[in-house]
């Protein structure tokens, strides 16, 4: 089945932009990234949009579809009614460069404020040995394909851009989590987690856990788990208490 | 920076005028989420204060006035049994020992969090939809940074509900009849396991239990039981409303009993 569908297309730069009104062909199993390239061949040869794969693993194609962040290769055209809209902004979170491509700097610089992994001094590599079940929760992290969807929705940056300089955000708090986990990593990450990341300023609402294509529980499975640690480091008398006992003995 | 410049507003951000651009029905899990909360409350506020029909069939006693420590629970003999020590007084709950706590629990639980933080604050009241506040902090500040204090309303919960068992367990010896089975006694075991697997599937037992530990294959026992509350806690959000419901439902057959609005039926004995 093919049809005539409806879009409205953000065109523009950080100087200014509108939506654009565009029919285009649309045709069965196609997803929206497909409707765009064609907008691209018939229409607006310099739509600018961002992608690699076609298959929801490179996370270029992060984008804003009827105000929703989602991968445009992977939302599939039959969601929407024939005589639906569908409007394509890019991500309302990072700056813009042109029409859908924005500049997600921002997040390889929170990226780089992460210290790396860092495996116990005695170890060479090639002699790292541990057991699947230390590594288990490390790795649902490690299906992240650094889209940013979760970034872009997270409110504490997306609504407050005064925020980005205290906030890591969910990925890479996520990061944080996934190292602060791992049965080889020696660094001690939960001061930092609160005090240099931002971790406080997460209040759990889940966004970036809705978004993530990946279907990573985020929230559950890495944030909410560290403020547990956070907790038991500095908001937590008798833990402490019990630390402190059992490293004189 | 101006009010019309916050946000999706920022400079350099793509110029777009609408706010959100959502078409969906978003408005309607925090409006119903408003609305559930609101409606638990007005009713547990009522009763918690009512001091009258918690106590029925010289056995049953809800879970709202329990344990029954005002001296004002010697009106229902059999009611109070761990002693009346509390001042008979309207203003003072005949459970005010636990009610503070339970409410705490669920104030700083992590699943309530984001359902009020979303509903009653808008901050956000759903993805991608901008909130209303000018600035945020999220919990780094006072009063919001006393969240970090869950874990210990989860020990008091997790004793509450020891208490909340021992009634359920209790109930079924009739003062008079011995042993026997009502239906009130089915609603309250009910109550008290849902009660149970809500409490357990907390973020905070799940961190207790083995969340904390680096390498669980030093620690099976602890990793089985991390994994088992792992599998309870997905559905931590699902617990939570349902506990709201049977806490309302057990509490009102506990009280239409005590009233003789309607008769339980017994099965056994
Ligand atoms: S759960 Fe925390 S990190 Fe994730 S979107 Fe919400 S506030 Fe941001
Ligand atoms: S965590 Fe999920 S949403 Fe965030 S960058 Fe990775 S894949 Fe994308
Ligand atoms: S193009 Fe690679 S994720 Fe969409
Ligand atoms: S009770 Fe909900 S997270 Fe602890």
């Amino acid at each position: 089945m093919s049809y005539t569908g409806r879009f409205r297309v953000w065109r523009g730069d950080t100087d200014g932009g509108a939506l654009q009104d565009f029919e285009v062909e649309v045709n069965e199993g196609e997803v929206v990234l497909d409707v765009l390239h064609r907008l691209q061949a018939t229409q607006t040869p310099d739509l600018a949009v961002r992608w690699n794969c076609k298959a929801g693993k490179c996370g270029s194609c992060s984008a804003e579809i009827d105000g929703r962040p989602r991968l445009l290769c992977m939302t599939r055209m039959s969601v929407f009614g024939t005589d639906d809209v569908v409007t394509v902004t890019p991500m309302r979170t990072f700056p813009v460069i042109r029409d859908l491509v924005t500049d997600v700097s921002y997040n390889y610089a929170k990226a780089r404020e992460v210290p790396s992994f860092t495996p116990p001094a005695d170890l060479a590599p090639g002699e790292y040995r541990m057991q699947q079940i230390d590594v288990e929760r490390s790795q649902e992290f490690r299906k992240c394909i650094e889209c940013f969807l979760c970034q872009d929705t997270c409110h504490v940056v997306r609504d407050h851009e005064e925020n980005k300089e205290a906030f890591a955000g969910p990925r890479f708090l996520m990061r944080v989590a996934e190292l602060e986990m791992h049965p080889l990593d020696v660094a001690d990450r939960v001061p930092a987690a609160q005090e240099e990341h931002g971790l406080g300023r997460c209040n759990i609402t889940k966004c970036c856990t809705e978004v993530c294509p990946e279907g990573i529980k985020i929230t559950d499975n890495a944030l909410i788990p560290m403020k547990e640690r956070v907790a038991d480091r500095k908001y937590d008398p008798l833990v402490w208490l019990g630390r402190t006992i059992s490293r004189r003995r | 920076m101006t009010t019309s410049a916050r946000g999706v507003d920022a400079p350099g951000r793509a110029q777009i005028d609408a706010r959100t651009l959502r078409a969906d029905r978003w408005w309607l899990p925090p409006a119903a989420t408003t609305a559930g909360l609101l409606v638990f409350l007005v009713y547990g506020g009522v009763r918690a204060f009512q001091q009258q029909y918690f106590f029925a069939d010289e056995r049953y006693l809800t879970p709202f006035y329990s344990p029954c420590v005002s001296l004002g629970c010697a009106s229902e003999p059999g009611a109070a049994h761990f002693g009346m020590f509390l001042p008979d007084h309207p203003l003072i709950p005949y459970a005010a020992l636990s009610l503070p706590f339970l409410l705490l629990f669920r104030l700083t639980c992590y699943y309530y969090r984001k359902a009020y933080y979303r509903s009653f604050w808008l901050s956000p009241a759903a993805c991608a939809v901008p909130e209303p506040h000018a600035t945020y902090t999220g919990e780094t500040r006072f009063p919001l940074i006393l969240q970090n204090s869950h874990r210990y309303f989860f020990y008091l919960a997790a004793v509450i509900a020891l208490i909340n068992t021992y009634d359920a367990v209790l109930a079924f010896r009739h003062p008079a009849d011995g042993f026997v089975v009502g239906v009130g006694n089915l609603v309250l075991l009910v109550n008290v396991v849902l009660l149970w697997a809500y409490t357990v599937s907390c973020h905070s037992c799940r961190h207790v239990m083995g969340g904390r530990l680096t390498h669980f294959s030093k620690h099976p026992v602890r990793y089985r039981i991390w994994t088992w509350v792992s599998g309870l806690n997905t559905r931590h959000m699902f617990f939570a409303w349902i506990t709201l419901g049977t806490l309302i439902l057990t509490d009102l057959y506990v009280m239409l009993v005590a009233r003789g609005t309607i008769v339980d039926l017994r099965i056994i004995g």
